[in-house]
């Protein structure tokens, strides 16, 4: 459903740009993820114009319905939930300024000057029926090998972040409880 | 078209006539926007009547009546109730994060609003008939997270942020037994589209239904549906992140006024709209039980079945006792995920086991094996003796 | 300018915004926010090739990687965020300019 550059497409990429500048530039941490919940909401609209509707809704549920609130966790867990008391960014600013910005330009001089691509054809059948017989199929391999990385990743992560329950851990939580 | 057939298409015939009034160009945004109006304008008001029937239905199950003082019987209770919300002052805390928490019953709402867009309310009568339906309902239900945290962190109250994270543990924990209890229906149908699920559901043998929870698969998904549904919509037994008792409202204590109206409606809508895409999804959705009622309308059935639901889970509410932190949050990660897991290898092997009474034995027992192993098993450890009764002297 | 230029510039623009975010706070939870931000650009990528290109119509790898990429993406923020809070509870900061002298 795309004709061309449309209002849509502006304001869409225009929530997410500034959705993902305010992630860049608040100082409460809460509120940096916020916005890029906003952000992920506004490519989840960019993936619906783009007539991939299971990549859009796979990205809300994941994303927002889980990356996120994953986040808040951590920061709450980490008592970052106030104004912190160093400074916002770190010592070496600018040259990451320079570096992420010389990178956007190489990206775009690319786009713009490469050989100016068709307009759109029809949509692409990419219906849910074609994707389950394609994950069945051609791409079985990658659907199990991403199974046990997943289940390797959140048993590693609960391991890694699980409280240490030994003699050293006791008696961190008896001082802390006085 | 025969008079039954007119009166089951009769709002959209309405819609069909109100956009012939508009130029060509703007008919497809006039059919959306009343699909749009009345969805928004049917279902506040079924949520109206759902507080008067919860106010006296608890309170007659409590042995006592409920509210029966504004209109005959109570029914005008909602207009009092509204115009309560609507006048009273708008108290947000001094060091509340004002931004956040102004738009966190915004969030919510919004959400709760676009998961009404799949539901098939009767023939030929979705707003959108998306081919990931489903998926598009789960993943919007999955941003109401997002805005329960911003209402219980915003408020710089210990109870709120307590009650929202109790609140976001028990609705991620219960996700997984929603979806998976789900996932169910869609394998046999083949299809994610909520329409499509309906239509595969609308045959009869003889006068009994095609519905799903006739199956023994789909029973035990409809069961663990529903309990999953309850805990995702923090009703009753699952409502300890707003336990009145507990933590005085739970994550919207420092709300007042029409914001916590707007929480009220949008928690009220939510149950709503899990409750009928349970319907759609094990009951038929507006299909009629007997061959032999076809004559009513679809829309009608769906009602009818959507006001079956709502009673129900005020019957719950007023029965079962609230469920610990702890409690819940074993039942779902020991049992209902086992529990959907199994389900969904019956439900497999019911497809590819034929036609026949034996299917039919095979993944009865299975499943009610499974069922009385895993409850002796997690429940070996409580000793419960026979029920004692003591009366006030 | 084509629409596929448009997506493609888009998705650069949060690329070089999340590798700055990555690269300049101080907090080592925002790092992993600015990480979260180029893995979707880079979704974005996939998704506007595989949507322009000629081939689309059978067959599915654009939007297939993309939906490999969010799982992964996912996995990978549980693993980091859990390794942040288990270097907070030892060292109690999570100040990554404190984080680089590896000191206790």
């Amino acid at each position: 459903m795309i004709h061309g550059i449309g209002i849509v497409f502006l304001i869409t990429s225009a929530i997410t740009v500034a959705g993902a500048l305010a992630a860049a530039l608040l100082k409460n941490l809460i509120h940096c993820v916020l916005c890029l919940s906003i952000t992920l909401a506004g490519l989840a609209l960019l993936y619906l114009q783009l007539d991939a509707q299971f990549a859009g809704f796979a990205q809300i549920l994941v994303y927002i319905g889980a990356v996120a609130i994953l986040v808040v966790f951590a920061i709450l867990l980490t008592r970052g939930a106030g104004i912190p008391e160093y400074r916002n960014v770190s010592s070496s600013w600018l040259v990451s300024l320079v570096i992420a910005a010389a990178i956007f330009a190489l990206l775009t001089w690319a786009v713009i000057r490469s050989f100016p691509a068709t307009a759109a054809g029809a949509a692409p059948g990419a219906t849910v029926q074609s994707i389950g017989s394609a994950l069945m199929s051609t791409y079985v391999l990658p659907l199990e090998i991403v199974a046990v990385l997943l289940t390797v990743a959140l048993i590693g992560a609960v391991i890694v972040a699980m409280p240490e329950s030994g003699a050293a851990g006791k008696s961190i939580e008896k001082g802390g409880a006085q | 078209m025969s008079f039954i057939q007119s009166m089951d298409q009769i709002f959209i015939t309405l819609q069909h006539w109100i956009a012939g009034l508009f130029p060509l160009w703007l008919q497809p945004a006039v059919m959306a926007i009343l699909a749009v109006v009345a969805i928004l304008g049917a279902f506040p008001a079924i949520f109206a009547v759902t507080t008067v029937l919860e106010r006296k239905g608890l309170g007659r199950m409590q042995n006592r009546l409920g509210p029966n003082r504004v209109g005959p019987l109570g029914i005008l209770q909602p207009v009092a109730d509204g115009i309560k919300s609507l006048t009273k002052e708008d108290i947000v805390p001094f060091t509340a994060d004002g931004l956040v928490h102004f738009l966190a019953p915004l969030v919510l709402v919004t959400a709760v609003f676009l998961g009404f867009a799949v539901l098939p309310i009767g023939r030929n009568m979705v707003l959108v008939n998306m081919d990931a339906g489903l998926f598009f309902f789960f993943a919007i239900g999955a941003s109401v997270e997002l805005s329960i945290f911003m209402a219980g962190w915003s408020s710089r109250n210990k109870y709120s942020l307590l009650g929202a994270m109790r609140a976001i543990a028990q609705m991620i924990s219960y996700e997984v037994p929603l979806l998976l209890s789900s996932v169910v229906a869609v394998m046999i149908t083949g299809s994610l589209s909520t329409t499509k699920i309906v239509e595969a559901q609308s045959g009869f043998t003889g006068i009994f239904p095609h519905w799903y929870v006739f199956t023994p698969w789909g029973f035990a998904g409809f069961i663990l549906f529903v309990i999953a549904a309850l805990a995702e919509t923090n009703r009753s037994p699952f409502d300890l992140p707003e336990g009145e008792s507990e933590l005085v409202a739970g994550y919207f204590t420092e709300y007042s006024g029409f914001k916590f109206a707007l929480f009220f409606l949008g928690e009220y809508l939510g149950m709503l709209s899990i409750a009928g895409f349970g319907i759609t999804l094990f009951l038929g959705g507006w299909g009629a039980p007997f061959s032999f009622l076809g004559f009513i309308p679809s829309w009608l059935w769906f009602f009818l079945k959507l006001f079956a639901a709502i009673s129900f889970f005020i019957w719950l509410r007023g029965t079962l006792p609230r469920l610990r932190q702890d409690q819940l949050m074993n039942f779902a990660w020991k049992f209902m995920l086992p529990m959907a897991l199994l389900n969904l290898v019956v439900a497999g092997a019911w497809r590819f086991l034929g036609e026949g009474w034996q299917r039919w034995i095979i993944c009865s027992v299975v499943l009610l094996a499974a069922y009385f192993l895993l409850g002796r098993t997690l429940m070996r450890h409580q000793k419960l003796g026979p029920r004692s009764y003591r009366y006030a002297e | 300018m084509t629409p596929l230029a448009g997506f493609l510039i888009v998705a650069a623009l949060v690329f070089a915004i999340g590798l700055a975010i990555a690269l300049t706070r101080r907090n080592a939870i925002l790092v992993l926010v600015g990480i979260e931000l180029m893995l979707n650009a880079a979704n974005l990528n996939l998704i506007a090739f595989w949507r322009f290109s000629p081939h689309a119509a059978n067959s599915l790898t654009g939007m297939m990687f993309a939906i490999f990429s969010i799982a992964v993406a996912a996995a990978e923020a549980a693993v980091g965020l859990g390794l942040v809070i288990a270097y907070h509870r030892h060292t109690k900061t999570t100040d990554l300019d404190a984080m680089t002298r590896m000191r206790g």
